[in-house]
């Protein structure tokens, strides 16, 4: 009897890998979903490029007329909107998903269906703040979406804004609960937590973040939706409502947000310059606690933002010290970085070049974070070019040059195929010193009084020439941009092979071959120090391989496919649309197809399959 | 494969499951801190909205502290029978632990008869969900409570269902486990609202 009911549950063998259009709805395999995430959030950028574009040709010369206000301000808001939501955090996730796993050695995550589920809600998140484009206008109120610019009587498109952002917050809660399991119980024999790669921190950080700021940010989505839609009013002082409460809840998770965006890209930076510096990261202890010292610190500073909105000095100063008291442990951690390039055999490889581009950038970007944390000076120069100007050096000096290091650094490794060099050293330079001439002249601009969210400017105000070098400059850095996409076309048709190895690097991604198997490790790895692989490739008792913990008992079980997760995110966005339409009957239909599939996920038992793992060697 | 013994594979299949279930436990204490969250940034607005309406009804004119308290006392009941059921599963007594699901399902449904009759009669007193910032904060974070309960409420006779059709499995005890972590969650917010809106408010 009991052995009946054992073989009931013994799981279905297949051997054969997933293939087809079909299997990318379906999939559950970490490394899938993370390119899923990696191609949606580049369409994303090239959106939010295209949108910052047609910006900045606008403002190429005083008084133009080539975009009207109405179209400048939904340009503008879809611009930060998509750079934030759509294209940073999700090419971060992309990164975590596909390497995380492996890179603490284990064969998957915790719940490979809520893996799965996590990109159908971007994906659905995404879609709804497209669609406004086509469905009566797009949000027009800034990326902070600020009342009453953004209550009871602007246009439709605000309620885009805050559906698809309820979604792709609720993704990332998702994705969080997953990789922080994951991190906690899924290592390797022997990968304590002191051993694992600085990326693998900046996962868990990340997550962390995003657990306790996505929350209060849901909260303040959902009451200005019912402002809009029930006619409550939560932030309309004239019905006793506080407007500023909006600021209050959308900063304590817009400020941890600047670091939900960085703590990755400072993850990145921790792998590729010790693997080209061929060092191990200096003070690694020191690191980790810095990232965990900053990520606790972010949520103390959010009225930074808030400076101008008449709290009174002694909020902010307060404010202004624990602003300025993160930048010890960041500090810190440049120190880190640039002491690990200290006496260093280094190899300028183009992740290499990208790596070092980001730190005299990012350091610059901080020093005028630093001007800016200072009350009385945030007075002067808040609202102007100046902080567009500082805070694009984080966010493309700090976080997409780290992002674009980890590319070509990784896509070897997912595609099986080098990028070329030559080609990725022109994209670099182009791409430093088009961002250079696009972002520092509005530091000038922004000193000289121009305001930001502005449409255009008149020529008594003296900034023409910085915003024709800031548009010339847009434009060259697009055409650098560009150029890694076609490398990356070139090296997908025919690009030399990677192999297993081909950075001579530390972590244990690289002991698996390119790309990487769906099993990703026929034998689990052994961990005998930090940097396994580098470990291995120095230790007198090895022979420069990995050692083996546990080998499969032949083949492999995988969790099987399943297309609830995609249904449940579908059910969402019919649900989202029927709110937003006041359609009950549609809002009601996803609401069912929702509950559908959570409770058929809840009480149906995954069988999995069986893989044959392929002959390659270890 | 097909050289691959039965029993390593039944042995892989235990060690995977025991895992899972250690993930399962896991990852619902991380969100519940995360939902920890939400509530307390929906407390925070309620707070911070108190006494700002500007037409009333207010809260002393409307709150029922009696029944609510005897609301209060039926979740709190019904965390302890929560707890029976668990205890229930742990040791191996599945028609206990089908009699108590029940049971705390039923108080379930009885806390939101309790709170439907109150929306009711909030509404008779001529407070609806936009009459002030009262009414709005108050049915908003009520109203996300009462969707907790009613989830909770479906997941446990979903789990009722389960066992009596025989799926609750010794190795799927997490089940329940997390069920029942995710009910005691419901019932401490429940508390902190009773003390923060009601108490407090018919206090002042
Ligand atoms: C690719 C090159 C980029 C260019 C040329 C560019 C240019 C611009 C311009 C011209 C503005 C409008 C300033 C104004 O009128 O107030 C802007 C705003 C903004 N950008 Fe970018 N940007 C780029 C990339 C990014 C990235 C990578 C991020 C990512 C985090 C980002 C985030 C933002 C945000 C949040 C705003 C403010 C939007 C608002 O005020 O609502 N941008 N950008
Ligand atoms: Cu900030």
């Amino acid at each position: 009897m009991a052995t009946a009911e054992r073989a009931l549950h013994l799981p279905e063998l297949r051997t054969a890998e997933e293939r087809g259009f079909l299997s990318w709805l379906m999939t559950v395999d970490h490394k899938r979903i993370g390119i899923l995430y990696l191609v949606t959030s580049a369409v994303f950028f090239a959106a939010g490029g295209v949108e910052a574009l047609l910006m900045r040709t606008q403002l190429i010369r005083p008084d133009n007329t080539f975009l009207g206000p109405k179209t400048f301000d939904e340009i503008l808001t879809m611009h930060g909107t998509t750079m934030i939501f759509l294209a940073v955090i999700p090419l971060a996730a992309a990164f975590f998903n596909y390497f995380m796993p492996i890179m603490i050695g284990a064969r998957d995550v915790a719940f490979p269906r809520l893996n799965a589920l996590s990109y159908w809600l971007y994906l659905a998140g995404a879609l709804i703040l497209y669609s406004s484009w086509f469905l009566g206008g797009a949000p027009d109120a800034g990326w902070f979406n600020y009342v009453p610019l953004s209550d009871a009587f602007s246009g439709p498109g605000e309620n885009f804004y805050i559906l698809g952002l309820l979604l792709t917050g609720f993704s990332s809660i998702v994705s969080s609960v997953n990789f922080v399991t994951t991190i906690l119980n899924m290592r390797a024999p022997g990968m304590s937590l002191m051993r694992m790669p600085v990326f693998v921190w900046g996962t868990f950080l990340w997550s962390a973040l995003l657990l306790f700021s996505a929350p209060p940010f849901s909260v303040a989505l959902i009451l200005l939706l019912l402002d809009r839609i029930a006619g409550t009013g939560f932030f309309v002082p004239a019905m006793g409502g506080n407007a500023l409460m909006w600021q209050h809840l959308f900063w304590i998770m817009g400020h941890p947000e600047v670091y939900i965006l960085a703590v990755p890209a400072w993850g990145v930076i921790s792998e590729v310059l010790p693997t080209f510096a061929r060092k191990p990261l200096f003070g690694y202890r020191g690191a980790v606690i810095a990232l965990f010292a900053i990520s606790s610190l972010s949520f103390t500073v959010w009225s930074h933002h808030m400076f101008a909105t008449g709290m009174g000095p002694v909020v902010n100063d307060a404010f202004m010290v624990t602003t300025k008291l993160i930048s010890l442990p960041t500090g810190a951690l440049v120190f880190t970085w640039l002491a690990t390039l200290w006496g260093g055999r280094i190899r300028y490889t183009t992740a290499m070049l990208f790596a070092v581009g980001f730190l005299p950038l990012f350091i610059f970007g901080g020093l005028t974070g630093l001007m800016l944390a200072t009350a009385p000076a945030d007075l002067q120069l808040t609202d102007t070019y100046f902080v567009i100007g500082h805070f694009h050096y984080i966010a493309i000096g700090g976080i997409l040059f780290s992002m674009l290091a980890a590319a070509y650094y990784w896509l070897p490794k997912m595609t099986g195929r080098m990028l070329d060099e030559r080609l990725g050293k022109w994209s670099f330079w182009i791409t430093f010193v088009g961002f250079n001439l696009t972002f520092f002249p509005m530091h000038l601009s922004g000193l000289y009084g121009m305001p930001r969210r502005i449409y255009t400017y008149s020529p008594l105000l003296g900034v023409d020439v910085y915003n024709l070098l800031s548009t010339v400059g847009a434009y060259v850095l697009g055409v650098g941009l560009l150029i890694t996409l076609v490398n990356v076309a070139r090296s997908l048709a025919v690009g030399k092979v990677a192999g297993a190895d081909p950075w001579d690097a530390r972590t244990l991604e690289w002991t698996t071959p390119s790309p990487v198997p769906a099993y990703n490790f026929r034998v689990i790895p052994l961990v005998r120090g930090r940097d396994a692989l580098w470990y291995e490739k120095q230790a007198p008792d090895g022979d420069g391989r990995m050692r083996g913990a546990e080998e499969a008992a032949g083949a492999i079980h995988m969790p099987g496919l399943t297309y609830l997760p995609a249904l449940l995110a579908l059910g969402l966005l019919v649900a989202a649309y029927g709110v937003n339409f006041k359609l009950v009957w549609l809002a009601a239909l996803g609401a069912l197809i929702t509950f559908y599939s959570i409770f058929r996920q809840m009480f149906e038992a995954d069988r999995g399959y069986l893989l044959e793992p392929r002959g390659e060697s270890e | 494969m097909s050289s691959r013994p039965l029993e390593a594979l039944q042995e892989e299949e235990e060690r995977e499951a025991a895992l899972h279930a250690e993930n399962v436990r896991l990852a619902f204490w991380i969100w519940l801190a995360s939902e920890a969250v939400f509530f307390a940034s929906l407390i925070g607005v309620y707070v911070a909205l108190e006494g700002r309406s500007v037409s009333g009804p207010t809260p002393v004119d409307v709150f029922d502290l009696p029944m609510t308290t005897v609301a209060t006392l039926d979740l709190l009941l019904s965390s302890l029978t929560m707890v029976l059921a668990v205890v229930s599963m742990w040791r191996r007594r599945p028609g206990a632990v089908k009699l108590w699901l029940a049971v705390t399902a039923l108080l379930g449904l009885v806390f939101l008869g309790f709170q439907a009759t109150e929306y009711s009669s909030f509404m008779r007193d001529g407070l609806l969900f936009n009459t002030n910032v009262f009414s709005a904060s108050f049915y908003t974070l009520t109203g996300f409570h009462g969707a907790h309960v009613a989830f909770g409420v479906a997941w446990l006779v979903g789990l009722l269902i389960s066992a009596l059709r025989g799926h609750l499995r010794p190795e799927e005890e997490h089940k329940l486990e997390v069920a029942g972590l995710y009910w005691h969650f419901v019932d401490v917010v429940w508390i902190v609202i009773f003390t923060v809106v009601y108490v407090l408010g018919t206090a002042a």
